[in-house]
């Protein structure tokens, strides 16, 4: 789950990673308010979950209170990839001398958390790791210690950073802390900025939080925007289902995360394009086939829908029933092209005998039959 | 066949739970050992016949263990698969899904410093065919052959077998590594087992976007391996930094794409099947 910016600011504060002093505007003249209680020049930040804010238009200076109304007016409601801008944060403008990146993320190889370090922030790491990726320094965190001043100082050197050795180092230390306090996934500062005056502030902050561990944190779980979502994601999410909403015209459900990934890759190999990735699980009953085909008669883009089951645990016949119901209560409107195999696979079969839902005997000949339909050749 | 056989005795972990208790069943049915069961609190019941006791140390002054499974909710599974490490059982699967990941951080850390073997979590388990079955797959896909399997999906790993099994090579041993991004066991752990299995004639790896294990892997093969590998990867047309199901199966900037994982297996000579059949064609092309 992603947060805000200045949520994410908000958990650093918390554990003592110095903020700018801001706070977060719904409407222009909260945003003016904010900027006059702060009384120096403000810089007004889109608060919404996409990157490239800054290049969006939506990140500006102001340098007084009726200017920064302004600023917010047009910040507020402007569309951001897709995304509407809803809230502002207003906070004290930086005097930057320098700009570096801190962040924790996971790394699979090491298993473990690695702090990143690099004298060259206030960009896109992922760019600086491509072009120059000596200039970061990689450090995994034994999850037994945590990561001490000692270490976190030799970071700092190793990374070339210029400033308060002592301060810097802190602020690692308290990342660190604050990535485990709350479960994150990623927790980065972007940039850490040393001031013309030698103080040392997290300028702009990302947290996502590890969605296994919500449970953990209810106050933060209280923070997930569903309209940030899209609407199908979350009627899905309500039903226990893994989905990702897709952009193309052909319903995907199967069983298995696998399973799913590869009826995906194959309707793309014949030319199609899949609309969704929607995985039903493990052992799914009929009345879970029944929701999942609502969820995608929902989809205005769904044109035709590859039922694509490998029968374990699952059983096709129940799959089966599941399609028959949502057919009879005229739910689906698209053509149904299916591909049954494993435990129960004749069952099943039998019970579609003579229903509208198109019948092949392997994945790939399915995916070139829904294809051709969507397409209008059939 | 590597890590289980007819012979493992097998303890389940969160056996009173409607998995644990549904799973044990299966596994018993299968032919399985399964000799005891632990549910903190419900000690002295029985599932299937089975006992059940208050934790792995009471099951283990009554019984000899060699695998430990795990069905016991995310939230204390972890801890679990702990308890097991701790208590000495050799090898530790965890089949459980959504564990929170710095739970797994330090289990995978503190499992591995005991010298005990972890598998998932998040994953269907393993399974010798015809001989033991410690996981939730359905068994009857799995005849006895000279295939060996290691995958981080459930039900592709299914239709693999099935297709190997199918075409009448078989398999040796399947094992499922798991979705998650912190797993206990990854593709280049297991290789060095299957290259020394004297019924193993051939690998399959089934990757998928996410990380890097597949890369990992492929470095192994090429520096070790003496017996052919065939690779396939899911996930291929996926959009970058979406999770694909599995919480470990996304692409993060330049790390996880398939192009990497392609480009990797195929500086390794592994040949990459583009769909489940093809894998058996390959597998059928490199044993001649």
């Amino acid at each position: 789950m992603k947060l805000h910016e200045y949520q994410a600011k908000e958990i650093l504060a918390k554990y003592g990673i110095p903020v700018p002093p801001g706070k977060v505007a719904f409407t222009p003249e909260e945003a003016r308010e904010i900027a006059r209680e702060i009384g120096k020049q403000v810089v007004i930040k889109a608060q919404v979950h996409v990157g490239g804010r800054g290049k969006a238009g939506g990140v500006k200076l102001a340098d007084t209170p009726a200017e920064a109304e302004e600023v917010a007016k047009k910040i507020l409601g402007m569309n951001i990839k897709g995304l509407t801008v809803k809230k502002v944060l207003v906070a004290e403008a930086a005097e930057i001398a320098k700009e570096y990146y801190a962040g924790l993320i996971l790394d699979r190889s090491s298993q473990r958390v690695v702090m990143m370090v690099s004298r060259e922030g206030g960009v896109d790491i992922e760019e600086v790791a491509r072009e120059n990726p000596e200039a970061i320094v990689k450090y995994p965190i034994d999850p037994d210690k945590g990561l001490r001043p000692f270490e976190a100082r030799q970071i700092v050197l190793d990374a070339g950073l210029e400033g308060n050795l002592n301060k810097l180092a802190d602020v690692l230390v308290k990342l660190y802390k604050a990535y485990v306090g709350v479960d994150a996934f990623l927790a980065e500062i972007n940039p850490l900025v040393v001031t013309r005056d030698g103080e040392i502030i997290a300028v702009d902050a990302k947290i996502d939080l590890d969605d296994n561990a919500l449970f953990r944190h209810p106050d933060l779980a209280k923070l997930r925007e569903v309209e940030a979502e899209h609407p199908l994601e979350i009627e899905a999410q309500n039903y226990g289902f893994a989905y990702v909403k897709l952009s193309g015209n052909i319903g995907i459900l199967g069983n298995g995360a696998g399973l799913v990934m590869y009826t995906l890759d194959l309707v793309n190999r014949v030319g199609g394009k899949p609309a969704n990735f929607l995985d039903i699980g493990g052992g799914a009953k009929a009345d879970v086939v029944y929701n999942a085909l609502k969820l995608l008669s929902k989809d205005p883009d769904v044109k035709g829908i590859f039922i694509n089951i490998f029968g374990g645990i699952t059983r096709a016949d129940e799959v089966a029933k599941g399609v028959i119901k949502a057919l009879e209560e005229g739910i689906v409107k698209v053509p149904i092209v299916m591909r049954v195999a494993g435990t129960a696979e004749e069952e099943a079969k039998k019970l579609l005998e003579g229903k509208p839902v198109y019948m092949y005997p392997t994945s790939i000949e399915a995916a070139k039959a829904i294809v051709a339909m969507v397409e209008g050749k059939k | 066949m590597i890590l289980i056989d007819r012979n493992t005795r097998v303890l389940v972990q969160g056996i009173t739970g409607r998995e644990g208790s549904f799973h044990t069943r299966q596994m018993l049915d299968y032919g399985t050992k399964v000799v005891a069961g632990v549910t903190p609190g419900k000690g002295g019941q029985e599932v299937h016949g089975v006992p059940v006791y208050n934790s792995v140390k009471e099951a283990l002054k009554e019984h000899e263990i060699d695998a430990s499974i795990i069905f016991v909710p995310a939230f204390a599974a972890a801890d679990a698969a702990l308890e097991a490490a701790h208590a000495g059982i050799p090898l530790v699967v965890l089949i459980t899904e959504g564990i929170p990941t710095l739970d797994m951080v330090q289990a995978v850390k503190e499992i591995k410093d005991l010298g005990i073997r972890l598998i998932g979590g998040n994953c269907p388990g393993l399974i010798s065919a015809e001989e033991s079955k410690i996981g939730i797959m359905p068994g009857h896909v799995f005849k006895r052959g000279k295939v060996g399997i290691i995958s981080r999906s459930g039900t592709l790993t299914y239709e693999a077998a099935a297709a190997l099994s199918d075409a009448g090579l078989g398999t040796t041993t399947t094992v499922g590594i798991g979705g998650d991004p912190i797993i206990g066991t990854t593709f280049k752990d297991l290789l060095p087992l299957f290259n020394e299995d004297p019924e193993t004639e051939a690998v399959v790896v089934i990757g998928e976007i996410g990380g890097s294990d597949e890369e990992e892997a492929a470095a192994w093969i090429k520096e070790h391996m003496k017996k052919p590998v065939v690779a396939f990867i899911s996930g291929r047309s996926a959009p970058k930094g979406k999770r694909m199901g599995h919480a470990g199966a996304i692409i993060m900037g330049d790390v996880g794409t398939p192009e990497s994982k392609v480009k990797a297996f195929q500086e390794a000579g592994v040949p990459i099947a583009e769909t489940i059949d093809e894998i058996v064609e390959l597998v059928k092309k490199q044993l001649g």
